[in-house]
């Protein structure tokens, strides 16, 4: 009952190559060389539900994977550079969830919107304006105090994000939240306890990590700025505000710390991330994710 | 026909649940709860698998090996999907999945019902001995503490014995 040839479609199966090719006594050596299955939403029911506008779900992918993506890619500069290397390891393995969650929310960015455009089309071959993520995410890593600032507020607001999302119409998106909102379970709390180390610690410490949340805290308002796209979509950042707030409040005052009293960072005739206007930070992130993919097009290995 | 399209659902059931993870080679794909469907239409046979981490890098590497055994087992229609609804939890690992780990060194991971009843613990520093205990893999003392959160890959953490003063690994519950 094992031949099924007739049914052979081997035009669907452009990896058979691969997979028939493989070295090793069980033919499973190709750990890291590729395998031909690179779609990360491979085999999902992809079609856009009923009510749901395809350009506004994939403007709202796009600010997420943006958001994802540029994160992951603060966190990964840290490899060589941790204080310790726990901490590296465990900053490079929160900027792997962050790259996993931006893989599927850009894949499914270029599906809703009609383009077709792939994960790799939209990392690698956007402009800087181009891109939608919140200015949060592009600035310079600072030091570790900086670092862990940066990634409480982050992780504390888009924790909520997610749970929200979950119960989202667009069942990718939805599902890709559900997953996600776990994963920054754990983000925030490795953030929340190196901020109270931190500002619980010795005088020297609590006023690095002060100044680290000095730093980041005008930037946390553009995480409930909703844009259009956004609320079209059913999502509405701004709801978020009073509970995240006041989750950060708690933690703060737990570390001995003190909520920045610092107005929110200005906008350029009221665009800002969303809108593709970002700082001077985000070029030069940018031309390092970008330099191998322009230089080689198409390159696989 | 019933019974026969059981049987055959079955067989090739048992062709995909034999791949190893690639990270956790210890373990079956069945074993840890990835392989989520197998079925049989015809001369056609899908897979179903749910990731587990959204960044796991072994998903490619999965699909590509429950595509090949069943090729090798004489499938030709051979179709591998991802589902990501609902999402994996280290609750899907099997018993024989914990066993196998705690014979290899690794800390299962607990019930995630056990862990919430627990209780979130976002504003105390360093409860590195958790409330619901992680009994030791190697020498079952319960006198165990968490030296890091994250470890060789996305889902462990990295452990320590305080009774054999032995590190080891743990599968996080998620």
């Amino acid at each position: 009952m094992q031949d099924h040839s007739t049914q052979a479609d081997v035009d669907d199966h452009v990896y058979l190559g691969l997979a028939e090719a493989a070295p090793g006594p069980e033919g499973e050596g190709r750990w890291a060389y590729g395998t031909g299955f690179a779609d990360p939403l491979l085999g999902v029911d992809t079609a856009l539900p009923p009510g749901v506008d395809g350009a506004d779900l994939a403007a709202c992918c796009l600010m997420l994977g943006d958001d994802a993506l540029v994160l992951a890619q603060r966190l990964i500069e840290w490899c060589t550079r941790a204080p310790e290397l726990e901490e590296e390891v465990a900053l490079a393995n929160l900027g792997l969830d962050l790259l996993g969650q931006a893989r599927l929310l850009l894949t499914r960015a270029g599906q809703a919107d009609g383009s077709g455009r792939t994960e790799d089309d939209l990392a690698y071959w956007r402009e800087e304006h181009e891109f939608r993520n919140v200015r949060l995410v592009e600035v310079p890593n600072g030091d570790f105090a900086h670092s862990i600032a940066r990634l409480l507020l982050f992780a504390t607001a888009r924790c909520a994000l997610y749970e929200a999302l979950s119960a989202h119409p667009d069942p990718v998106l939805a599902a890709v939240a559900a997953r996600g909102v776990k994963e920054l379970a754990y983000h925030r709390e490795y953030a929340t306890a190196w901020t109270l180390r931190l500002g619980d610690g010795t005088p020297y410490s609590s006023a690095r990590m002060q100044a680290g949340l000095d730093a980041v805290w005008p930037l946390l308002d553009e995480l409930f700025t909703a844009h259009p796209a956004e609320l079209r979509a059913g999502v509405d950042p701004a709801v978020l505000r009073e509970p995240v707030l006041r989750s950060l409040s708690a933690v703060l005052a737990e570390a001995g710390l003190t909520v920045p009293d610092v107005p929110p960072l200005a906008s350029v005739l009221g665009r800002a991330g969303r809108d593709g206007v970002h700082t001077e930070a985000l070029g030069p992130l940018l031309a390092e994710l970008q330099v191998l993919a322009r230089a080689h097009p198409g390159a696989t290995w | 026909m019933v019974s026969a399209t059981v049987a055959e659902r079955g067989a090739a059931w048992e062709v995909a649940a034999a791949v190893p993870d690639p990270e956790l080679p210890m373990l079956t794909l069945a074993d840890l709860g990835v392989l989520a469907e197998v079925e049989v239409d015809g001369g056609a046979v899908t897979a179903w698998l749910t990731p587990t981490y959204s960044g796991c890098p072994a998903v490619a590497e999965m699909a590509a090996d429950v595509d090949r055994r069943l090729r090798a087992a004489g499938y030709r229609d051979v179709r591998v999907r991802l589902r990501l609804d609902p999402p994996w939890s280290t609750d899907l690992i099997t018993a024989e999945g914990r066993r196998k780990l705690a014979e290899a060194g690794i800390a299962p991971p607990r019930p995630t019902s056990a862990v919430a009843a627990a209780g979130p613990v976002p504003l105390a520093l360093g409860p590195t001995r958790t409330a619901a205990p992680v009994p030791c893999p190697r020498c079952g003392g319960a006198d165990t503490e968490e030296l890091s959160r994250f470890g060789s890959t996305a889902c462990k953490a990295l452990w320590r014995c305080r009774a054999c003063r032995e590190p080891f690994e743990r599968v996080k519950e998620i």
